[in-house]
């Protein structure tokens, strides 16, 4: 699951790698957003969605998205 | 009257909370593991860093077995007071509106700041004046207030905005300038200032009382006539 600030939420973290970068010599660097990814195993993929919803997002705040690997 | 204050692991204000209470009542701890609330009339939820943190502030607190006790409490008309850590709790637990951020200065904030109270007739306000400004001191990384803009709309039309900084001083980039909240029954209040660290001049401030006596006024009045002091002065 890849977890992110909602678009239009102000992402300090974003900001913060947005201006180290050019700092490192990396031009050209916009609109950095800096999220999360939980890895995990399940046996019913059907349930990541409201693993999302209930714990593992706040979807008043966070987009997911996810994506399922097969073993 | 009795308070209840939580302690999950990795609280850290819990004592300065339970000590302000008991300064206007009687108080005692409640263990995050035990669903029974103690016969307490209101929960304070106190700051710190509940389950360390992990995945987002007060995002694993909510499921532990005191908050449903706490639910049941908010629910069935019960007071509870979320301070720093606890008001992410309660937000991230939907008792409250809305969900705090990482500071817009990304930094860790500790300072004094000053904080106006919008409404002076809820039950933790009650003994403080409209307009009042108190000093009292804020210490958090992730305090920015937000809600998306038809919630503050509707929270402005509900009157639920209790606390805001005052001008200059909203210090983490919170939406119009918010310090604390309260659900749409008045009932449930949450704030990012720590109003237990300022009970005492020693420590710079007693403004924060303000809080827990007002708290400990309304349970008081509602035992003696079995009404609810803050309904009755909403009425009148």
């Amino acid at each position: 699951m890849l977890i992110r600030p909602k678009e239009g939420i102000l992402d300090p973290q974003g900001q913060a790698v947005e201006r180290a970068l050019p700092a490192l010599g990396f031009a050209g660097v916009e609109e950095v957003r800096v999220g999360r990814v939980v890895e995990l195993e399940v046996e019913d993929a059907s349930l990541l969605d409201a693993m999302c919803q209930k714990l593992l997002a706040n979807p008043l705040v966070e987009d997911y998205e996810i994506q399922l690997v097969d073993p | 009257m009795k308070f209840g204050v939580v302690r999950f692991p990795g609280s850290c204000d819990e004592t300065d909370a339970l000590l302000a209470c008991r300064r206007y009542a009687d108080a005692e701890i409640l263990w995050h593991g035990d669903r029974d609330l103690h016969g307490v009339d209101a929960v304070v939820v106190p700051g710190g860093f509940s389950y360390g943190d992990y995945l987002r502030v007060g995002a694993i607190a909510r499921f532990s077995p005191v908050m449903e006790a706490v639910g049941e409490l908010a629910a069935s008309g019960g007071h509870v007071l979320g301070i720093c850590n606890g008001f992410q709790v309660l937000c991230e637990a939907g008792l409250l509106p809305g969900a705090l951020l990482p500071n817009a200065g990304r930094r860790f904030l500790c300072r004094q700041v000053g904080v106006e109270v919008v409404r002076a007739d809820s039950p933790f306000t009650r003994v403080a004046a409209p307009g009042q400004i108190l000093s009292i001191p804020v210490k958090h990384t992730t305090g920015r207030y937000y809600a998306p803009g038809e919630v503050l709309e509707s929270m402005n039309a509900h009157g639920q905005i209790i606390l805001r900084y005052a001008e200059g001083h909203n210090p983490n980039g919170s939406v119009g300038d918010v310090a604390g909240v309260s659900n749409q029954a008045g009932n449930v209040m949450g704030l990012m200032p720590h109003p237990e660290h300022a009970v005492d001049a020693l420590t710079g401030s007693e403004d924060g009382g303000v809080i827990f006596e007002s708290l400990a006024r309304v349970v008081d009045a509602a035992d003696e006539t079995g009404i609810r002091a803050d309904l009755v002065d909403d009425a009148a």
